[in-house]
């Protein structure tokens, strides 16, 4: 049989590499530094992903594939990739105090995190099944380490444990799906895929499929593979809450959309209609079981399932089009969701956190700057314009509209409606009430890292909104 | 003779197998046993298609899946480790404080 070596090209792997690489040395130093100077491995995760973000943005417009055409660093994936890395970022700078204030390690948590920041990005640059899978695999183990993170807290423990065994259990499925079609087509790199299918149906093929998108639905949280969602999200350490609620939901909706519009042809398996019933079934189901949350972050979660169902219009639209206006939502999404993550860490104090509605009362009062922020954040995420979430829904439900689906534009902004309830009522609650009990005493000042990290994604949360043509043109030129 | 299909029926009574282990116990250890099962039944479908297809690819995925495997039992095992030492009791019927 022969064998022909692929040629070696680590430049479009660079946005996995060096992240990757940053981690181990991390894990290095941290064997070797005194604990007193352990924060600054900070410093050095965030120089990581510093340099990482450059290298990734020269990669912009290169267009290039390495390992026989089994990554490819197109334009839309290094989009991706610069989400995924700016998110990190963010989250880095609003887990510093979260550890300090909770005795936490520094080496193995920022470690982690990097280490995921490297599946995501292999994740977003793969267009092959088993690559897909690894980068799938690379962040969620270290995905399920860090919700268990607070070890000595009873709920980090309870959402490690769920996330682990429901992500094990369905990532299972995710491999069965590729073995099926890699027994199917005889390759699992997704353009030849799609020329071995040739249009004609096969059972193994669609089996295969659908099992491939059991795995994608659970890793983005569309219903009815959503039920482990809350659980995690509540219990988790809340910079990691926020970190997977959007790194890991770009990153698994990357490797979604090039799945299903490169590999899946219409004419061997029509997925748009089914994608359509799961887009409508998850954004209903995510909006309507919000509308009773209590705790914010369990109410963030299941508006992070409805969004889920809001970006999966886009690829029910299945054209350029819908792919740019993902590209933007996630974008967009990943800076309102971690101002709505960081306001809630500052509007904690100490260890304690602010997070059943009647902690939130009042909050205003006490903390008028990180209130404001978690207002602007819920806001956005409500749609209300001038926000960045506004103009994201606005292309994608645009992008529905022009490509005929007129009828799931209809229902997502109804959807949109309804949710403004439940975004609205924890900043009623900050504003309008007494201050809670427990929490009356003068706070302590919000570290500076901290505010400024909520600062920037704020800023870039109104940013987006008011001034949307600059992004929306890198991510129309992103898939061109 | 035994065929490719034989053993594609295999794989997923395996597979089901495994999932109605995970499904039905409340163990977390042995749940676990059941992915690692389902894990396996995957292991076998690659060699045969690979075999089938006379396709050296599948059987490299499975040296690929094996490795995963071991990564995923790794972490496994500590967050069990660790949630025994927090509570003495590792029954996922009463790891129920997050619900609503």
């Amino acid at each position: 049989m022969p064998f022909t070596i692929p040629e070696i090209n680590l430049v479009p792997l660079l946005p996995a590499l060096i992240p990757a690489v940053t981690a181990m040395l991390i894990m290095l130093a941290d064997a070797l530094l005194p604990g007193k100077s352990k924060r600054w491995l900070a410093a050095v995760a965030l120089l990581g992903l510093a340099v990482s973000a450059y290298f990734t943005f020269t990669l912009y417009g290169t267009d290039q594939s390495a390992f026989n055409n089994s990554i490819v660093a197109n334009n839309f994936s290094i989009g991706i990739c610069l989400v995924v890395i700016a998110g990190a970022f963010i989250t880095v700078l609003l887990s510093i105090d979260f550890l300090n204030a909770r005795n936490l390690d520094f080496g193995e948590y920022l470690a982690l995190l990097l280490g995921a920041v490297s599946g995501m990005t292999l994740m977003a640059l793969a267009n092959d099944l088993i690559v897909i899978f690894l980068g799938l695999e690379l962040l969620s183990l270290p995905l399920y380490v860090l919700s268990a993170f607070w070890r000595t807290n009873d709920l980090s423990l309870e959402a490690g444990m769920k996330y682990f065994l429901l992500g094990a259990f369905s990532s299972a499925f995710f491999l069965y799906g590729i073995a099926l079609v890699y027994g199917a087509t005889g390759t699992t790199n997704l353009e030849l895929i799609r020329s071995a299918v040739d249009g004609t149906s096969n059972m193994l093929f669609v089996a295969g499929i659908g099992l491939l998108l059991v795995g994608f639905g659970f890793k983005v949280g569309l219903v009815p593979f959503q039920w482990w969602i809350p659980d995690v999200y509540e219990g988790a350490p809340t910079p990691i809450t926020g970190f997977m609620s959007v790194a890991t939901k770009a990153a698994a909706f990357a490797a979604f959309f090039r799945v299903f519009m490169i590999a899946v042809p219409l004419t061997a398996f029509d997925w748009q209609t089914i994608m359509a019933l799961l887009a409508v079934v998850t954004m209903t189901v995510g909006n309507i079981a919000a509308l009773v949350q209590t705790n914010i972050k369990r109410m963030l979660a299941y508006s992070a399932i409805a969004n889920a169902g809001y970006i999966l219009v886009a690829l029910v639209v299945n054209n350029a089009e819908g792919l740019s206006a993902a590209l933007f939502y996630l974008a967009a999404y990943t800076v309102m969701n971690l101002a709505a993550f960081g306001a809630v860490i500052a509007l904690g104090q100490g260890d304690r956190e602010r997070l059943t509605m009647s902690e939130l009362s009042g909050a205003a009062q006490q903390k008028p700057w990180a209130a404001a922020a978690l207002a602007i954040a819920l806001l956005s995420l409500a749609g209300f314009p001038p926000f960045a979430g506004f103009v994201a829904k606005f292309f994608v439900f645009g992008a529905a509209v022009n490509a005929g689906y007129v009828w799931l534009a209809v229902i997502g902004v109804l959807n949109s409606l309804v949710a403004v309830y439940y975004y609205l009522g924890p900043i009623v609650r900050m504003y309008m009430q007494p201050p809670a009990e427990g929490w009356q005493q003068t706070p302590a000042r919000t570290p500076a890292l901290l505010a400024f990290a909520v600062v920037v994604v704020v800023l870039l949360t109104i940013g987006f909104g008011l001034f949307p043509s600059e992004l929306s043109q890198f991510a129309q030129a992103a898939v061109k | 003779m035994l065929t490719v299909t034989h053993y594609t029926i295999l794989s997923a009574i395996l597979f089901a197998i495994g999932a109605l282990t995970f499904l039905i116990r409340r163990n977390p250890l042995i749940m676990f046993m059941g992915i690692e099962l389902m894990l396996n039944a995957v292991n076998l479908a690659f060699v045969a298609f690979a075999r089938f297809l006379n396709n050296m690819e599948g059987q490299v995925f499975v040296f690929i899946v094996l490795t995963v495997a071991a990564a995923e039992v790794a972490v496994g095992l500590a967050l069990v480790v660790a949630i025994f030492r927090a509570r003495d009791n590792v029954d996922v019927d009463e790891i129920d404080a997050l619900k609503g």
